[in-house]
């Protein structure tokens, strides 16, 4: 049976982590190739990596980080942040990244959806879609990291995207991003209702019952703070997932013996 | 030296390191003459069937690729290279395949759930396979696709994995194999079958 995904996500900065696992264990909390290797060792179904650097110049740091990573660990990876072109989007997969998200970029043209998807298969074209509940009661979509309010409803955006070839959808609920309250399970509910490509619900994990809420509607979880900073393990969230019988990749025994 | 087909359909990265970690020479190929220096082919490939066979047929791989795959020649499929050898496929059309493998390339019916698979599936394993030897029944392995290969002989099918239907997620015939996931995406397991590709002869 397809399991649910747990998925960790690093922010980077000039191709080094700033938002990452917070202990000692590591040699160099700032790398991402450590960083990602350590959760590819540790339950992580696959890796988001968001660049949080939005300059021009810091692109090829950006990429050479990706063909660091790719040649490091042996799971799928997602790189987001900065993606304006299908040039870029094509950068990022040259590099090793094995899908790349779009935001900002898809809202202000959507095209760009449809030609990353013909050009190198919807499989890899994520769309990320930040959603805030509004007072006229609707889910409206902002962009530039949440800060910039567009016109777009959230569940109506979900269907184009989905429409222009998107293949799968991460969803941040601004509202609940950094709250540890729980994942926003009325808009995760909404956008999955909506289309029918895989759904990422992003946004508010703090216990190990939110993850279970969840994944009840969404295909795939993603947090960040909660697992850099140790609160819990991506195995404990996944042993407790699996003990309430949610299909989950659990820990197998090691077929190179490396274990 | 294992030979790593560039039909431009695909990032050959991951996989190229995948086998150089296991201590293989691994090496991208895009010429069909480089064909004769190798030991084993790999064909990976993401995207569609008919403009993926319409490179082949382009950059002259289709007869040195079905001569050395007949010749004996081990063969990895993987995902896409798994589907193209087969005959048919109606990705987008009706599509000849290599035909190495008698049966066709279908979609997943709407009811199997979201289209396409993406993630963490399981295999259930048929204990002689040589590729699978060491992986346990209910093996999770990564996915992402959109059609499923159907083979006419049910022999061949060395794992099958359930979604909505029940497909063959790997096939073996002889000195030729195939594999619906992606083995160098799928940690530790994918990389035990790379190990067990290297090791056939």
């Amino acid at each position: 049976m397809l399991a649910k995904r747990i998925i960790p996500c690093l922010d980077v900065k000039n191709g080094r982590v700033v938002k990452g696992i917070n202990f000692v264990g590591l040699r160099d909390a700032g790398d991402p190739i450590e960083q990602g290797k350590w959760y590819a060792e540790n339950g992580a179904d696959e890796i988001t990596f968001l660049d949080i650097t939005a300059s021009l110049e810091s692109r090829g740091t950006l990429l050479r980080m990706v063909e660091r990573v790719a040649d490091t660990i042996f799971i799928p990876f997602t790189v987001g942040g900065g993606v304006r072109s299908a040039d870029d989007f094509r950068d990022l997969l040259r590099a090793g990244a094995d899908k790349a998200s779009i935001n900002t970029a898809a809202v202000d043209h959507p095209e760009i959806i449809t030609e990353c998807a013909e050009k190198f298969g919807s499989q890899c074209v994520v769309v990320a879609i930040d959603a805030k509940f509004e007072s006229d009661g609707k889910f409206r979509v902002y962009t530039h990291g949440g800060r910039r309010p567009t016109a777009r409803d959230a569940i109506a955006w979900a269907r184009e995207v989905e429409h222009s070839g998107a293949g799968e959808i991460l969803l941040t609920s601004i509202d609940r991003d950094g709250t540890h309250n729980g994942y926003h399970l009325e808009l995760t509910r909404a956008i999955a209702d909506a289309v029918n490509i895989p759904v990422i619900a992003s946004g508010g994990a703090g216990e190990l019952a939110h993850f279970y809420d969840a994944l009840q509607i969404a295909d795939a979880v993603l947090a960040a703070s909660l697992f850099h900073d140790r609160v819990m393990s991506i195995h404990q969230v996944k042993d407790y997932l699996a003990q309430r019988s949610l299909p989950i990749r659990t820990r197998s025994p090691h077929p190179l013996g490396e274990g | 030296m294992i030979a790593i087909i560039d039909y431009g359909m695909s990032n050959l990265r991951s996989v190229r390191h995948a086998f150089e970690y296991l201590g293989a020479d691994a090496r991208i190929i895009d010429s069909p003459a480089a064909i004769k220096n190798a030991a084993a082919l790999v064909l990976p490939g993401d995207g569609a069937f008919g403009p993926a066979m319409e490179n082949l047929r382009n950059c002259g791989w289709l007869e040195p690729l079905e001569s050395a795959i007949r010749g004996g020649l081990p063969f990895l499929g993987i995902c896409l290279g798994m589907q193209l050898l087969f005959e048919t496929s109606d990705e987008m059309g009706a599509h000849r395949g290599l035909g190495i493998l008698p049966g066709s390339v279908k979609r997943f019916p709407a009811t199997a759930g979201k289209i396409p698979q993406i993630g963490w599936n399981q295999l259930n394993v048929r204990e002689s396979s040589k590729f699978l030897a060491g992986i346990p029944d209910g093996a999770y392995t990564y996915f992402v696709h959109s059609y499923y290969c159907h083979p006419d002989d049910p022999t061949i099918v060395a794992a099958t994995t359930d979604y909505g239907i029940r497909y063959a997620s790997v096939a073996e015939q002889d000195n030729v194999w195939g594999a619906q996931f992606h083995p160098e995406k799928s940690g530790d397991t994918g990389l035990k079958m790379l190990m067990n590709f290297l090791a056939i002869d």
